[in-house]
């Protein structure tokens, strides 16, 4: 099959260089373009000299904006951590459900793919603002424990504190988790939904608890699922734009948000390159980790 | 389902294996169980003891219930009805790692990501043995089955034997009261299944603990089982040793399923204490029996012989009308004409057309290198059969 594919020059050819002509004339040349202005110089508002200098990655390299890149990785990674963590269990139960029951339960966690980013993100706001559900519920609990204090004889709790649930790193790092969650637990049921269950049934057989099968047992045979799902999540949390802006207060922002101020508000195009290419650089970095985690379990079988 | 088979055992009954290590008492029993998935009744009101020390095999063709017998006495599976007790104890409340049976998984389950020896280890470890007692018992249980120095090995750098092997080791380290094997040979190709046949019962013999396998393979659970149960659609058919499952079958399905058969439908003529006679259309001749039969006269019983204990004579063209001198001793006698010769070395099947058109099996060793030139095809013969040699089925 493969073989007499291979001998079809022609339709093979037919077939491969429309979309290879398509990467190359709309992902790789602007790669290049925007690659070859991190090297460059605005000489006027629009114009921009390619002089080969350096400047822009040493600037890059500033303090400041060495702590929103460090900054960024601390966040994507809590976020990532915390996916992951409420990621498994969820992806586990959904490998163990009824195939009928897995079928929604897949569907709800697609549901919001289908929803614009915007729409979602501002409909966490409504969830979180100070007059939000969040604080509602609170609030109502709040004052029912008061109440129930009155009630006992003890001093009442006071008018309640809406929590500020918005406009901080938390809020952040909130939206990020709930925008990306589906990206770890797709991974994670997939590679799950694949283990020889039969492995499980051994552990228990042979005297092993759940906790103690999941973790000697279940963890290390899902770890190439387990390491996808953490680079999937990793990379657009990474490079996360629109959560920190809007719901991010002033110091939560991260490095695509400074990233657009240079293309757009300072209109410094060959500055906002190099920092792109080193965000990129460092994505690079992660799939490589992520290639020899999964190239090191592949040859363990 | 363990009823006295249907003709009472006469005297040439075969001589059961003997089983020393086999002991009175029932280590499992099984009360009523009954198991549905939904609507479909995978067990249906299974009742049996399997006593300690036992080789005993659950036959039956694939989609019968085996496997989900064998899962729920280990406990992955939970029974819709009825009862399982472990040593006389109900083990419905026991999750899997808490019940005393070990069980080696069709596909073997041996953990990829630990070397041989952390996988025998992985039970020991569980049960909080020491260091030291570990490594001396996971040693000799690699020893027992035959991988000693493997241990460092993954199991991605073992053969499919071996890994079964690993498997074994594993299940038999934490010196279980009973050992679950499902269908351990079905993997393997054809020489070292043979081979794995006479090690698993010298290692049943040697550890003593009480094996259960499941098997679809007639011949394995002849070959190696103490005791067989037969089971149909959920049900259990007949529980016997593998002679009598062989020679006193309980029911046509058992019949036809242990073992080569020829099975002829007929009438239950006469039915004294010590002989009884069936007509039977298809054989044009009735079928004479040396000892009766439990069934009512004039009802529909079944006929089923062996092909190997039908004899084959020469018969002179054209006589068909059965004389003494052309039969030995023996009371029944049909003509036939060969139509199909399969040589298979040790022995020779031969496929005899009788007058009725009707085709009847028949094995014969090839006693002499000479034999097989004996008979030939489009040849007349005369068969015949001891009057004890055929089972009378009456289901
Ligand atoms: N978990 C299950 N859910 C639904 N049906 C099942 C399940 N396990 C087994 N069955 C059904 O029960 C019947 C018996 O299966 P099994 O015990 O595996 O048979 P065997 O081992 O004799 O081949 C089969 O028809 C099978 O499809
Ligand atoms: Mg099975």
């Amino acid at each position: 099959m493969e073989q007499t594919w291979k001998q079809a020059k022609a339709a093979f050819a037919a077939i491969a260089v429309p979309p290879i002509a398509w990467l190359f004339l709309f992902f790789l040349v602007p790669m290049a373009v925007i690659w070859a202005y991190s090297f460059g110089e605005n000489t006027g508002p629009i114009t921009i000299d390619l002089t080969g200098t350096f400047a822009n990655y040493v600037r890059a390299l500033e303090p400041l904006y060495l702590q929103i890149f460090w900054k960024s990785l601390i966040v994507a990674g809590i976020t990532t951590l915390l996916c992951l963590i409420i990621g498994f269990p969820v992806a586990l139960a959904i490998a163990f459900a009824t195939p009928k029951m897995k079928s929604w339960l897949l569907l709800l966690i697609m549901l919001p793919f289908w929803t614009n980013l915007l729409i979602r993100t501002f409909a966490l706001i409504a969830v979180l603002r100070e007059q939000g559900y969040v604080n509602f519920a609170l609030e109502w609990l709040w004052n029912n424990a008061s109440g129930f204090m009155t009630l006992v004889g003890l001093q009442p709790l006071g008018e309640y504190e809406p929590l500020t649930l918005l406009y901080n790193n938390t809020a952040v790092i909130i939206g990020l988790v709930y925008v990306h969650l589906p990206f770890m637990v797709l991974p994670l049921y997939s590679a799950l939904d694949r283990m020889d269950r039969s492995l499980m049934e051994a552990s228990l057989d042979l005297g092993a608890g759940h906790l103690r099968t999941i973790w000697s047992v279940v963890v290390p045979l899902a770890a190439p699922g387990i390491a996808s799902g953490i680079l999937i999540t990793f990379i657009p949390a990474l490079g996360a734009y629109l959560t920190p802006d809007l719901l991010g207060g002033t110091d939560s922002q991260m490095i695509a948000n400074v990233i657009e101020r240079q293309f757009k508000r300072a209109n410094d195009w060959p500055f906002g390159a190099a920092l792109s290419f080193l965000l990129m650089y460092l994505t690079f970095i992660a799939i490589a980790a992520q290639a020899f985690i999964q190239r090191k379990s592949e040859r363990r079988g | 389902m363990t009823d006295a088979p249907v003709s009472s055992a006469p005297s040439n009954a075969p001589s059961p294996k003997p089983t020393p290590h086999v002991k009175d008492n029932a280590i499992i029993r099984f009360e009523g169980i009954t198991k549905r998935f939904g609507k479909m009744v995978a067990v249906d009101n299974v009742t049996l003891d399997i006593r300690e020390g036992e080789f005993f095999a659950l036959l039956g063709p694939s989609g019968c219930g085996k496997t989900t017998l064998l899962r729920m006495l280990a406990g992955f599976e939970s029974p819709t009805e009825g009862r399982i007790l472990i040593d006389g104890k109900d083990v419905a409340s026991l999750p899997p790692n808490k019940r005393p049976v070990n069980m080696v998984f069709q596909s073997y389950a041996v953990f990829p990501h630990m070397k041989v020896s952390d996988n025998v280890a992985y039970g020991l470890k569980m049960d909080g043995v020491d260091g030291g007692e570990i490594k001396r018992r996971v040693d000799e249980a690699l020893e027992l089955v035959k991988l000693g120095g493997l241990g460092v090995r993954m199991p991605d750098q073992l053969s499919g034997g071996q890994r079964q092997r690993v498997a074994l080791a594993r299940a038999l380290v934490k010196r279980p009261r009973v050992l679950l094997l499902d269908e351990p040979l079905s993997a393997l190709d054809a020489k070292l299944r043979d081979q794995m046949r006479s090690e698993l019962t010298s290692l049943q013999e040697k550890v003593g603990i009480t094996f259960i396998m499941v098997t679809h393979d007639q011949d394995e659970a002849l070959a190696i089982a103490t005791r067989c149960a037969v089971m149909n659609r959920g049900v259990l058919t007949q529980v016997a040793s593998p002679g009598d499952l062989y020679e006193f079958p309980n029911s046509r399905f058992v019949a036809d399923f242990v073992g080569s058969v020829n099975m002829f439908e007929g009438v239950l003529e006469k039915d004294e204490p010590n002989e009884a006679q069936v007509r039977c259309p298809e054989l044009g001749a009735p079928v004479y029996l040396d000892h009766g039969v439990t069934g009512a006269r004039g009802s529909t019983v079944w006929v089923a012989l062996r092909p190997e204990k039908i004899e084959m004579h020469k018969r002179a063209e054209g006589s068909t009308a059965m004389k003494m001198e052309d039969a030995p001793a023996g009371t029944n006698v049909v003509p036939g004409v060969i139509r199909d010769i399969v040589y298979l070395g040790s022995e020779t099947n031969y496929e005899i057309e009788l007058e009725g058109g009707r085709r009847v099996k028949t094995f014969r060793s090839n006693l002499t290198r000479y034999d097989q030139e004996d008979f030939t095809w489009d040849e007349p013969v005369w068969l015949a059969w001891h009057a004890c040699s055929p089972a009378v089925l009456l289901s």
